[in-house]
């Protein structure tokens, strides 16, 4: 070092990476985020539409607790955006950008409406439900692993070929509608409505209630999965870096089949849900764009599907609260879209400052 | 770790205490103003103009009415699946006396909402099953629009007319096109009467048909717009709720025939009319009978007499001379019934004058006609139910 370097201007504050940095001081910048969030959205609001701030939040949280069937609503909306959510992680984990799950998850809930549509009630409700769970996990499956196998085997762009999937099974769907329903009105309407043949039946006297609970199962299994399988270690070590992991002697081929069979797979039963389950009916619309926002719960969760219950909770409670603003203010929903889209900037933002530091001038580090 | 699932503990006992409250129910019979509440359902917000059509009649009707805002809850944005159900129950249980929905796949979910809050009154509009489906508390609406389209139609053929006149185009070259969303018969009805307005002002009129496969698709509708300009066609009308085919004729200097709303500020030089039905006269109808304890029609079909079925302020600067006197004397005769818009012997099918045509007008899922629907030599539209059912593809003169 020679006398130049003094004369070279320090920047005013300069960034480096942070250790991991302790739990709980995570927690409160995180909190403070979310705090920061309602203000600067308070603030939005009093601009916007001159309504108290204070009583918009209130009437956001009536969206989701506002009553026993909002919340079952709100629990419904939740195990079925984090079932899709549990279906993206394994693959992205591997760092496999699956953009296809919309599309996994319509040809799934088509293989069950085509089941409901040609079996009727020919068959008794419990052989025709499994035979729809397997058809639509099946379908799933196999709008998941073409791309896999294409990457597998040729390295071929998996984010562009899952997301062109999307749009064949989109026009999959419409074919197939336009197939069953002749008077063009392009409605399935509600799938065998009198016999109610292939419905998941109600427990506990609780329409969502097996949705609800097949999710949560499932949520425990991805963990343990992901957690403490050799196959959910391959996965990370293949996210990390493929050439270790040939190193090590993985076999990365085999694991991105393997794990997009499983991804595609947990699709096809999100379809299987939301078709069986929840609208006995099949649409263009039924992921409704979860396929999307899945990738950002995971990404929040950091892959962690024990965390994904509480940001897919975040979503849905910020969705359920825009609607419910829209109505209580007659307020159009883009003005809640708003509000969401600051709230996730913060929450987002804030894990910038859990994994780096910012160091100004004439800080001295202290240890 | 710890710290989440006691989160999701917690969550699921307060789950526990909402699950354990009971549900609640209104009074039946005539229902005081101050406690009165309606709730309208929508596929889209406001930038559907289908849907606006909606919001704008139930907000006029809101005013007329002296209801505040309170008793007139709106949601938008509400999906053709179970979460239309939720959403009416959600309504039914925030004390609506009557939920009303606005999108055609609505209807079983409002059924199975109906079914369930026997106190409260659901009504469906272009909805198909009320007459047969024998629930009181169910009813749906429809307006006969086809004189609207029709009237619209006649603008168009006046225009094409004068487009003949200064030798814009030649006659054989008077093509319409049409942009509808889906083959379905409330479009078909809609765009053969619309046809058939034109065609009784300028013979040589014909028209060709393409289709978006979407309600709303802005991006899809104006491409249809601008392939059927590309192949010729001088005029543009849709059957669709976006601004896409206004705005592309717009660009492309042709004249277009809207629906729902006047599209004059989307397209200054070339929107020319709209034809619309008006629902705030269905809306004070159904308010004002529960209100005084009186039965909501079945399956309601409003009529241009009684202003359910308007045309848009007209457009002066594109529309050909005497337009707005035309539209005056048709409109009379239409109501009068001298003019009758599917009389069969202003159109022929494959050639032929139709004397008999079976629809399907039960809608029982079997998609099987089952009604003749030629009366006295016109084919009787929402007359044995208030949706469209003239899905006949095509009269002569029209191709896809």
């Amino acid at each position: 070092m020679n006398s130049k370097t003094e004369h070279i201007k320090e920047p005013l504050f300069h960034i480096t990476k942070r250790d991991q940095m302790i739990w709980y001081k995570q927690w409160i910048i995180r909190t403070i985020a979310i705090l920061a969030a309602l203000v600067v959205s308070g603030i939005v609001i009093m601009v916007l539409t001159k309504y108290n701030p204070l009583k918009v939040y209130a009437e956001m949280f009536k969206g989701s607790f506002g009553s026993s069937r909002k919340t079952w609503i709100l629990l419904q909306n939740l195990a079925m955006l984090l079932c899709i959510s549990l279906a993206v992680t394994p693959a992205f984990k591997m760092k496999f950008w699956n953009l296809g799950a919309e599309g996994q998850v319509l040809v799934g809930g088509l293989a069950s409406a085509a089941c409901m549509f040609y079996f009727k009630d020919s068959l008794p409700n419990a052989v025709l439900i499994l035979i729809m769970l397997v058809g639509s996990i099946a379908a799933g499956i196999i709008w998941g692993v073409i791309p896999a196998l294409f990457k597998a085997k040729w390295n071929t762009n998996e984010s562009l070929f899952t997301l062109m999937m999307n749009y064949i099974a989109i026009q999959l769907v419409s074919f197939f509608i336009m197939v069953w329903v002749p008077s063009g009105s392009s409605v399935m309407g509600v799938i065998n409505q009198s016999s109610e043949a292939g419905w998941l039946p109600i427990v506990f006297d609780q329409k969502y209630f097996l949705n609800i609970l097949i999710v949560a199962l499932l949520t425990a299994a991805m963990f343990v999965y992901l957690k403490y399988s050799k196959q959910g270690y391959e996965i990370s070590v293949v996210g990390e870096s493929q050439n270790t992991a040939r190193y090590i002697g993985i076999d990365v081929k085999k694991v991105i089949i393997r794990t997009m069979v499983i991804s595609g797979g947990v699709c096809g039963l999100a379809g299987f849900l939301l078709v069986s389950g929840t609208n006995h009916t099949i649409s263009k619309e039924l992921a409704g764009g979860m396929g999307f926002t899945a990738i950002m719960v995971s990404w929040l969760a950091k892959f962690n599907p024990v965390l994904m219950v509480i940001t897919s909770f975040l979503i849905v409670f910020l969705q359920r609260g825009a609607g419910e603003i829209a109505t209580a203010f007659r307020l159009n929903e883009s003005v809640a879209d708003i509000l969401t889209g600051i709230i996730l900037f913060f929450i987002i933002g804030c894990e910038f400052f859990i994994n780096y530091k910012i160091n100004f001038k004439k800080h001295k580090e202290v240890k | 770790m710890k710290k989440v699932l006691s989160l999701v503990l917690a969550l699921c006992l307060m789950l526990g205490v909402f699950a354990g409250c009971g549900k609640s129910s209104s009074g039946t019979e005539a229902v005081s103003k101050e406690n009165f509440k309606i709730g309208l359902i929508c596929l889209h917000d406001e930038n559907s103009t289908y849907d606006n059509n909606f919001i704008q009649a139930l907000k006029d009707a809101q005013k007329s009415l002296g209801l505040k805002d309170s008793q007139v809850l709106i949601k938008t944005n509400i999906p053709e699946d179970d979460q239309c159900y939720t959403a009416a129950a959600e309504l039914a249980e925030a004390g609506c006396n009557i939920v009303f929905a606005d999108s055609f796949g609505h209807q079983s979910y409002i059924i199975q909402a109906a079914k369930e809050f026997k106190d409260v009154q659901f009504c469906h509009a272009t909805g198909t099953k009320a007459h047969t489906e024998n629930l009181s508390n169910f009813h749906n609406a429809f307006a006969q629009i086809y004189n609207g389209r029709y009237l619209a139609g006649v603008a168009a053929g006046m225009k094409l007319n004068e487009m003949i006149e200064n030798k814009k185009i030649t006659a054989d070259k008077a093509v319409i096109g049409y942009v509808g969303a889906f083959p379905y018969a409330e479009v078909i009805s809609g765009l053969t009467s619309f046809y058939l307005g034109a065609r009784s002002v300028c013979s040589s009129a014909t028209m060709k048909v393409t289709y978006t496969g979407s309600w709303f698709d802005i991006a899809l509708e104006r491409e249809a717009a601008l392939k059927l300009i590309n192949n010729g066609c001088v005029l543009i009308s849709q059957h669709a709720d976006s601004e896409g085919a206004p705005k592309a004729c717009e660009s492309k200097d042709v004249p277009n025939v809207a629906y729902n709303i006047s599209t004059i500020s989307m397209g200054p030089n070339t929107a020319l009319i709209s034809s619309k039905i008006n629902w705030t006269p269905y809306f004070e109808l159904i308010v004002n009978s529960m209100l005084e304890g009186k039965a909501i029609p079945t399956d309601y079909c409003g009529t241009m007499k009684d202003g359910y079925v308007q045309l848009t302020e007209l457009n002066e600067k594109v529309a050909a001379k005497g337009t707005k006197e035309k539209l005056a004397e048709v409109e009379e005769k239409l109501n009068s019934g001298e003019i009758k818009v599917f009389d069969t012997n202003s159109f022929t099918y494959q050639g032929k004058k139709l004397t008999t045509y079976t629809a399907d007008v039960d809608d029982a899922d079997d998609y099987k006609p089952e009604t003749e629907a030629i009366e006295n030599g016109v084919f009787a539209e929402s007359s044995k139910r208030s949706a469209p059912y003239f899905d006949l593809k095509y009269i002569d003169g029209i191709s896809e």
